[in-house]
């Protein structure tokens, strides 16, 4: 909107979670363009699906895969984001407020989304290192480097977030032992029978669960050593994970002034007590209720949004929503109400054998609760029923055995799903029915998950109903569904990247237009997904024979430079080892002047980058530092990019070995080499570790007695150290290790699969297996990697200084300039 | 209205675009696998990216930015993505190549 004196409405929102992150796609709906707006977020990061935390503990995701917004959303909206930055004061008289780094910013209508922070037992030792909560993904990235050290974890709290951190710890490879105050876990959404069952589940997997377990205190000296509880046992372990429950985040809006109880009291408009300022999220009370889990949430998202938006007539009510226990494997389904009572009745059903129960709580011929255990298909059913207050008097017999039994004999689960009427809801964390699914895949012609997902929402928070999802788009598509097991390449194709890479070798296939031939490719010519990919496959297998298609290049790898946001482009030297001299720098410094580049930075890489060139002036550029003696730095390849180095023995009073020598004598080796994704690698010369080499694809940690070689880490989207692959005693072999480690992941992986998730999916020990124990292997894979070095260090700028791909960097013409075209 | 040469079929390669700038904008061209041209506005509809640098395949260009599909002969996003780019009629006169262009695009802009 625009205000009086000509300038747009200016939103501040407090929190980037899911609540403000959902209000704000409501309202870019409704009100496009309305707001000026902007975020401060505490944590440095985009908003992401705080629900599967849990998966990325266990492993199952990624912290990309959680992603909701991307950078590319705040900018397409035109959101000022700023990341971990703190609110620390809000000025409701001139309506500003103001961070920790100290940015103030006026707001017309101010959102408070500062969620809630987790409860931490004042137990003496709560503060010492290694003690974690389980909330965001910091608190994730604590857990997994313990996990990465092994022994022993204890998580204090068997409730939802409890057991999912001890499952995803166990899947990580730690001893865990569960406390839980209460007789039961999960006593809020089980009856003890249920949580009878569900502790012996996670028993059988390997967790230890002890119930009435009352913390007395922390022990460790300096860190986390033990447990001690009130019975006086003490219990061994290195991490310590609270999640015994979250307190609504509400310092600020009290200091503030604004009217607080449990929470922020809101009105069902989320109105806080000042205006001007709105609630919404864990923080938000409204009705004289507090929540946690998402779908009252979003609920409150969609009704902020429609407020801010001028629509004044939605109101937020309260609803019951449904618990599911995040844990593969773990079927576990509750709802509603289910204390006993003299008013009420229940339905059980129990299979022991199978580790089956429900029960069903009703009152006056109706539902008002449900626990389902093992299995929980006909959940949706349930509440369906329980929404609606259907009398159930007519089915009582059959209830307990589900939807598929009413009408006298079973139907098949199919029949059940297409038995739900058009508003059961299928997606509880979205509050996604099923008319909408269905006529959004019928309307919109959509075949895949993902589509579905992308249009509707639906089973894209929790992802539990992920089954029920697929069967309505079975039954909406009949066999035009078919939800394969290995996920194709793309479009172009049904067979998935392993098969691809099989193929072309089993079939000696040696040009894409031949693998699209032979693999009955159902497009002309490929997308831009397949083209690079196959490209990148050929290049590997067929050194000396394969000819590189220009065309299936990324523009990166087509020009020798990286693409910037308005086109122009960056230009990085190579530049060894991150060792430079004057007689370079001076040559940068030149042509900086003459081509006016506008601004010079260091990478991360050890590297100087020269950003803003014009396409059209980089074969000159490259012909002047070329005469310096560059060649390019790759800095935009899926080839070896850097490695890094420290000073080592030369200088360092610290170094073991020559980090330097060793460093630059590895990249020498190995640049121009092509690689699934890229490769970044690091030398450093003694455990101090300043080349930063554990978070590297492949790094050198030099000792006194050798080389000690890692893997596998990553520090992008996911952050994660390295594994030791072995140590050896000599540079030739530290470097033959290498050069045959990323042969083998050249061979394997599929493209744009960085080395840590290549190494996760063949197996850590499988590739120590295959390099270190199999010399024979290892120098197979090395002299592969020497053979193809053959055809791969040719300096791409040098070739384009003397004309290769001219077209590339001029107009094919030039018209309307007062002259006729060339 | 006027039919102005650009040039040669081979001097774009094959599944490639060339530019033709212009005062007021840049035209991509491009050559599919079918030998098929195409003449576009340069510009993205998304974040303006230079789709002349795109992968080319079939009858469409991925945007090298942002990976937007654009449709060489409509000029529209496809898929889930919405937006759409100018598109020129070209001529293919036994590879001598021409596009019409409007005659408010021949005045040089300062």
């Amino acid at each position: 909107m625009v205000m009086p004196d000509g300038r747009t409405e200016k939103l501040v929102i407090i929190g980037n979670g899911m609540a403000p992150g959902r209000m704000l796609e409501h309202l870019f709906e409704q009100a496009p363009g309305r707001f000026d707006v902007t975020i401060f977020n505490a944590e440095p990061r985009v908003n992401y699906d705080r629900i599967m935390l849990s998966p990325v503990l266990s492993g199952e995701k990624t912290y990309e895969d959680i992603i909701i917004h991307g950078d590319a959303w705040y900018e397409t909206h035109g959101v000022t984001l700023h990341r971990g930055d703190r609110i620390v004061s809000i000025d409701r008289t001139n309506r500003t407020v103001t961070s920790q780094n100290g940015v103030t910013v006026a707001y017309d209508r101010l959102v408070i989304a500062t969620g809630s922070n987790p409860f931490i037992i004042p137990v003496p030792g709560h503060s010492l290192p290694g003690v974690v909560a389980y909330r965001d993904l910091d608190d994730v990235g604590a857990m997994l480097a313990a996990a990465e050290m092994g022994g022993d974890a204890i998580v204090i709290g068997g409730g939802l977030l409890g057991l999912e951190a001890a499952a995803g710890l166990k899947a990580r490879g730690m001893n865990v032992t569960v406390l839980h105050v209460m007789p039961n876990l999960m006593e809020r959404q089980l009856d003890p029978a249920a949580g009878y069952l569900l502790q012996k589940a996670l028993e059988d997997r390997g967790i230890k669960v002890i119930c009435k377990a009352n913390t007395k205190a922390i022990l460790g000296d300096g860190k986390v050593e033990a447990v001690e509880l009130d019975d006086g046992r003490t219990i061994p372990a290195s991490l310590v994970v609270m999640a015994v429950g979250i307190r609504p985040s509400v310092q600020l809006a009290k200091e503030a002034g604004l009217a607080v109880n449990r929470g922020i009291v809101v009105d069902d408009g989320m109105l806080t007590s000042d205006g001007h300022i709105m609630a919404l999220g864990e923080c938000a009370e409204v009705g004289g209720q507090v929540y946690g889990l998402v779908a009252p949430l979003y609920e409150m998202a969609r009704i902020a949004a429609s407020h801010l938006a001028g629509d004044k007539t939605p109101a937020f009510k309260h609803s019951d929503t449904p618990t599911k226990l995040k844990v593969t494997g773990i079927d576990l389904y509750s709802l509603g109400d289910f204390a006993e009572g003299p008013d009420r009745e229940e339905i059980v059903l129990r299979d022991a054998t199978a580790g089956i129960y429900k029960r069903l709580v009703i009152k006056d011929n109706r539902i008002i609760g449900t626990v389902l255990y093992g299995e929980t298909a006909d959940g949706a059913w349930f509440n369906d029923l329980k929404k609606k207050q259907t009398d159930i008097s007519e089915m009582r017999d059959t209830l307990i055995f589900g939807q598929a039994y009413q009408g006298g004999s079973p139907l098949d689960p199919m029949a059940a799903v297409a038995a739900l009427p058009d508003d059961a809801e299928i997606c509880g964390c979205n509050g996604v029915c099923k008319g909408k699914i269905t006529s959004t895949i019928t309307g919109k012609g959509l075949t895949s998950l993902d589509e579905v997902r992308a249009h509707t929402k639906a089973s894209a928070s929790c992802g539990s109903c992920t089954g029920l999802v697929e069967q309505l788009m079975t039954l909406t598509l009949g066999d035009k569904y078919n939800p394969a097991a290995v996920t194709p390449m793309c479009t172009c194709t049904d067979l998935g990247h392993d098969d691809v890479r099989r193929l072309i070798k089993a079939k000696g296939l040696k040009s894409i237009p031949a693998v699209m031939q032979e693999l009955e490719w159902k497009t002309s010519c490929g997308c831009a997904k397949c083209r690079p990919a196959l490209n990148y496959y050929l290049v590997c297998d067929w050194p000396d024979e394969y000819a590189d298609d220009y065309q299936s290049r990324f523009i990166n790898e087509r020009v020798h430079a990286n693409i910037q946001k308005d086109g122009t482009y960056s230009v990085v030297p190579r530049m060894w080892g991150g060792v430079t001299n004057a007689k370079e720098l001076r040559a940068i410094a030149d042509v900086v002047d003459k081509f006016q580049i506008p601004m010079v930075k260091v990478t991360g890489g050890q590297r100087i980058d020269l950003l803003g060139v014009e396409k059209e002036d980089l074969p000159a550029v490259w012909a002047d530092l070329g005469q310096a003696g560059f060649i390019s730095g790759q800095a935009y390849a899926k080839g070896l990019r850097t490695v890094k180095t420290c000073v080592g023995s030369d200088w360092c009073r610290f170094g073991t070995q020559d980090s330097t020598g060793l460093g630059i004598r590895i990249e020498k080796f190995m640049w121009g080499s092509w690689t699934p994704a890229k490769l970044k690698l690091a030398v450093s010369g003694c455990p101090r570790n300043c080349a930063e080499a554990t978070c590297k694809d492949i790094g050198v940690i030099c000792v006194d007695s050798g080389f000690e070689i890692h893997f596998a880490g990553a520090a992008g989207l996911d952050i994660k150290g390295t594994d030791v692959l072995g140590l050896v005693k000599t540079e030739d072999e530290a470097l033959e290790v290498i050069v045959a480690l990323t042969q083998m992941y050249r061979e394997q992986a599929r493209y744009l699969e960085r080395i840590y998730k290549w190494a996760k999916r063949i197996g850590h020990d499988e590739i120590r297996r295959q390099i270190l124990g199999d010399v024979e292997r290892r120098k197979a894979f090395y002299d592969r990697f020497v053979f193809s070095q053959k055809f791969a260090q040719v300096d791409p700028w040098s070739e384009r200084v003397s004309g290769k791909d001219k077209h590339e960097f001029k107009p094919m013409a030039t018209v309307g300039y007062g002259e006729a075209a060339e | 209205m006027n039919w102005t040469d650009i040039g040669h079929i081979d001097d774009i390669p094959l599944r490639g675009a060339r530019c033709v700038k212009t005062p007021g904008l840049t035209i991509a061209v491009f050559r599919t696998s079918e030998n098929e041209v195409f003449a576009i506005e340069n510009r993205c509809p998304h974040k303006a990216g230079p789709l002349s640098e795109g992968i080319v395949h079939g009858k469409s260009v991925t945007c090298p930015l942002h990976n937007w599909v654009i449709s060489l002969e409509s000029g529209r996003a496809q898929g889930a993505d919405e937006g759409e780019v100018q598109t020129f009629e070209i001529r293919n006169d036994n590879g001598a190549l021409s596009i019409l262009l409007k005659a408010p695009m021949m005045v040089a802009a300062e």
